[in-house]
């Protein structure tokens, strides 16, 4: 069992930094994705806003290069009325020796409430909890090849809106598992919820070593792993695997592990396909299934923004005086 | 006070907004009750009003003004306001008006909504304690409380309202 | 030159076996005698070393004592204070110091600096390759000439094996052991803990056992061709454990040692992302510290080293992968080795002998061992002073250690080194 319980909660056990999702309990969890229902709502109406975090510097800080996931925590900010601070980290003065730590500082001088941290080391978001002032709340846009806890909840988030309950669900994870923080937090996340059985499909060299020990089974291939499976997530594979011999070539790669409708047949009727994104047509994924109804893709972007804004008003009210509790 | 005289208040209310509605030749108007109690209100309300009027439940969680103090509550049920508001007659009801402060906070999402023509506010009590420059337009009954002493609406079946205090 | 009288103490002389009680004078830096009665001699200062053990000085087989990038010159002199009051007489020093020892200008800096100080030996190690960049030769037969007690490319890699082959043959030849890091630099692929649950769970990159046990392999079958003497440097896995042990029933010639911090960690406590316990080579599994513990038992493994580095705290103050990997273990080697003693994994005259004999006849030096006519490194141990290991209370400048906060028992009350008392306990 790690300390990561300990960080993430305040003396009252309420969501102050939102880091990993090992350790939280499932009670915790369901209350992000109740929190994320109401805030789902806010974006069907003509004023897209709500007043709650009016007043709050949010920074987002990514040392590491992203579009995505930047803009929708920027987004989802903005809908709660903060003001919000997107720092480059990779052009700005830790580039030139500042260390981390003094960036830290000189950030909080700013009268920051809350850092969003993308960074390429894992246990950057941990580090950087455990350093910065104690009214600031931490939260991990992605660290390295460790977690990623949003995107885990965005997952969460849209299984339950078509799965209804977690208990029956078989879900598969399928790729590039090694270098993945989504699927680690996806495979925490699921078993705290309670799934049924959790999957991971890949080639051997890109399945970590005594995965197993994370409640998993591993199947070396889609026919086998997808048998009778409600959920499939589909991971990006990035195009340096080739370089690092872990997959001969996209086409071959596209060939055993690529999700076609012929592959998916095995698996539920109703099965979902999901996929983090940004995709790869024809290599993780084909057209067909990217753009047919069993896949929930595109609700999964819209998904992140409450989702987003649930976690950030989390940790945010984690700072005031009281409990409401 | 129990449901019996709770019941005769609501009566005289709905008498009152039905005056409102007639001499001021409203169409279609609408009722928002506010998050729980004055929900329960409006519903009696709408139910002891003729021609079905549209019912709305107004949550103002996200517009409280308390945030940095007190922080989020454990659930939050969504808004629902299933009609349009724009050019609309808006009924707003809360069963205690106490501060002001919560019928600020439902205003100011109302205007998230779109832009009413008129807003109404009922309210079931009165009470002493005014914060804000917010008075009801239609009021059920006035108390003048102590500092300490709350009122407090249970409900939804049967209503009855309770003085607590505390300390 | 001082005459020294060290009486009532328990004398722990691993290489005659000695556990007994007796009197040591020393002389002109040379143990005159260790008899187990008074001798007729007038001593300028007079040891009494009642409840106190005796034992020859500690032999580290791997301390730095620079920073790295730093001159060594410039923080020698705080690392060897260090190592008198930890009761290490003798240190190695590996060949990636500033500047890197490939010349004998290197070495002569390095022994200067110890003259210098007066508080420690230095053995120097030289490199095996020029510049350690692992493709040419080192001028192995000048550093020895200069000083070198033997050779090593440190934790850089070997462009390929024909180097190692030829590297071994040529340390053959000039009468060098190779200090062998069995690391294999592709398998380890910039990895920074151990492949396993752990590293899977913290999305860390893995260094796989087999980097350290192929390197074994390879160096073994490689070090029996050349006809080379191999000492093998901080060995992390069981399965290495395994290699050595067959190695050695073949008749090899070769030695091992394994580092203070893997006898006590294991992966388990990176846990966190413990940039403390980021080591070269990894903390392994329990299974593999256990081995580890058996093999010195054993005598499979030979020696135990600390193998210090000198690391500044902003070293260690950010995301894992990014902190350098290393600890400030010198205070802690005696005091560790003592509590294994003391929990029964080995005798306490093996503990000792891991520390003094065995790391000496690996050097082929004349020192951990008390007997008449030996050098005067001798240290003089109070096993039952308890204190807590605190970073910033260390004498070296190096101020991280895995072990802050650890109950400790037994501490160095005096040093000698070659006869003259150099470090007191107040």
């Amino acid at each position: 069992m790690t300390g990561y319980d300990n960080i993430q909660l305040d003396k009252q056990g309420r969501l102050k930094h939102f880091l990993t999702i090992e350790g939280l309990s499932q009670q915790l969890l369901l209350d992000i994705l109740d929190y994320a229902e109401s805030f789902a709502s806010v974006g069907d109406r003509a004023v897209k806003k709500v007043p709650l975090l009016r007043g709050k510097t949010i920074v987002n800080l990514f040392f590491e290069p992203s579009t995505r996931t930047s803009t929708t925590f920027e987004l989802a900010a903005k809908r709660l009325s903060a003001d919000i601070l997107n720092l480059n980290m990779a052009t700005s003065s830790t580039s030139k020796g500042e260390s981390l730590l003094d960036t830290l500082r000189t950030l909080e001088a700013m009268h920051s409430d809350m850092f969003i941290v993308r960074h390429a080391s894992s246990g950057a978001a941990h580090f950087i909890a455990n350093h910065v002032a104690p009214h600031i709340s931490v939260i991990n846009d992605g660290d390295g090849q460790h977690s990623h806890p949003t995107q885990a909840m965005l997952d969460m988030f849209t299984i339950r809106k078509h799965k209804k309950t977690f208990d029956t669900l078989r879900v598969a994870i399928v790729g590039d598992i090694l270098h993945s923080r989504v699927a680690r937090s996806n495979i925490h996340a699921l078993k705290i919820l309670g799934v049924n059985e959790v999957r991971v499909i890949g080639p051997k060299t890109l399945i970590p070593r005594d995965i197993e020990t994370m409640g998993v089974s591993v199947y070396d291939t889609l026919e086998d792993g997808l048998k009778n499976v409600d959920v499939v997530i589909m991971l990006r594979l990035q195009k340096e695997r080739m370089i690092t011999a872990s997959i001969p070539s996209e086409y071959e790669y596209f060939n055993r592990y690529g999700l076609t409708q012929e592959k998916l047949k095995v698996a539920k009727e109703d099965a979902i396909v999901m996929h983090p994104g940004p995709i790869n047509r024809g290599i993780e994924i084909d057209s067909t299934i990217a753009d047919s109804e069993q896949s929930v893709i595109l609700q999964q972007v819209s998904n992140g923004i409450a989702i987003r804004m649930a976690v950030m008003a989390m940790a945010m009210g984690s700072n005031s005086e009281s409990s409401n509790y | 006070m129990d449901y019996t005289e709770i019941n005769k208040l609501l009566d005289e209310m709905a008498d009152r907004i039905r005056d409102m509605i007639n001499e001021n030749k409203i169409s279609d108007p609408l009722i928002i009750g506010i998050h729980t109690g004055g929900y329960w209100i409006a519903s009696q309300l709408q139910q002891r009003l003729a021609g079905d009027i549209p019912l709305g439940e107004l949550n103002i969680a996200f517009y409280r003004d308390d945030f940095s103090r007190i922080g989020m509550h454990p659930h939050v049920s969504p808004s629902n306001l299933p009609f349009s508001i724009e050019d609309k007659h808006i009924i707003l009801v809360d069963d205690v008006l106490h501060t002001g402060r919560t019928i600020r906070a439902a205003m100011n999402e109302i205007f998230d909504y779109g832009r009413p023509t008129t807003i109404t506010l009922a309210v079931l009590i009165e009470r002493s304690g005014h914060e804000l420059p917010i008075k009801a337009d239609i009021t059920g009954k006035t108390l003048a409380l102590k500092q300490g002493e709350h009122a407090k609406l249970l409900g939804p079946e049967p209503l009855a309202l309770e003085i607590k205090i505390t300390v | 030159m001082t005459r020294i009288r060290i009486e009532n103490g328990r004398i722990l002389d691993p290489h005659s076996g000695r556990d007994s009680s007796g009197e040591i004078c020393i002389d002109n830096g040379t143990i005159l005698s260790a008899n187990d009665s008074t001798m007729d001699f007038t001593a300028d200062i007079t040891i009494n070393a009642k409840d106190h053990w005796i034992c020859p000085g500690i032999v580290d087989l791997s301390a730095r004592f620079g920073k790295s990038g730093q001159a060594i010159k410039k923080t020698f002199s705080t690392e060897a204070t260090a190592a008198a009051s930890a009761g290490v007489t003798s240190v190695c020093c590996p060949p990636d110091t500033h500047p890197i020892i490939d010349s004998s200008t290197a070495v002569e800096i390095l022994l200067k600096s110890a003259t210098d100080s007066g508080q420690v030996r230095i053995n120097p190690i030289g490199a095996l390759t020029q510049g350690l960049k692992g493709d040419r030769l080192a001028e192995m037969f000048t550093l020895k000439t200069a000083g070198c007690i033997a050779v090593s490319n440190a934790n850089q890699p070997l462009a390929n094996y024909e180097i190692l082959r030829r590297a071994m043959e040529y340390a053959a030849s000039s009468d060098l052991t190779v200090f062998f890091h069995p690391e294999d630099y592709s398998l380890r692929n910039y990895g920074v803990v151990n492949e396993g649950a752990l590293s899977t769970r913290l999305g860390l990159p893995p260094i796989p056992e087999i980097a350290e046990t192929v390197a074994v392999s390879a160096a073994l079958l490689i070090a029996e061709q050349s006809g080379a003497k191999i000492h093998f440097c901080r060995i992390s896995t069981a399965r290495a454990v395994d290699m050595i042990r067959q190695a050695k029933q073949l008749g090899l010639p070769v030695t091992a040692d394994v580092d203070i911090c893997h006898l006590y960690l294991t992966e388990l406590d990176v846990d966190c992302y413990n940039s403390n316990c980021h080591l070269i080579p990894p903390l392994r599994s329990l299974h593999d510290k256990d081995i580890l513990i058996q093999g010195i038992a054993e005598g499979v493994i030979d020696a135990v080293c600390s193998d210090h580095r000198l690391l500044s705290i902003d070293s260690k103050i950010a995301p894992f992968s990014q902190t350098e990997p290393g600890a400030s273990t010198i205070e802690f080697l005696l005091p560790l080795m003592l509590d294994l003693a003391n929990r029964g994994k080995l005798s306490l005259l093996d503990a000792v002998e891991k520390i003094t004999t065995n790391p000496a006849k690996i050097l082929n030096l004349p020192f951990g061992r008390i007997e008449p006519g030996s050098k005067a490194d001798i240290i003089i141990i109070n096993p039952d002073i308890s204190w807590t290991a605190q970073g910033q209370q260390l004498i070296s400048g190096s101020k991280c250690t895995p072990f802050e906060g650890w109950e400790l028992q037994g501490k160095v009350s005096h040093t000698i080194l070659d006869g003259e008392l150099i470090f007191q306990y107040k």
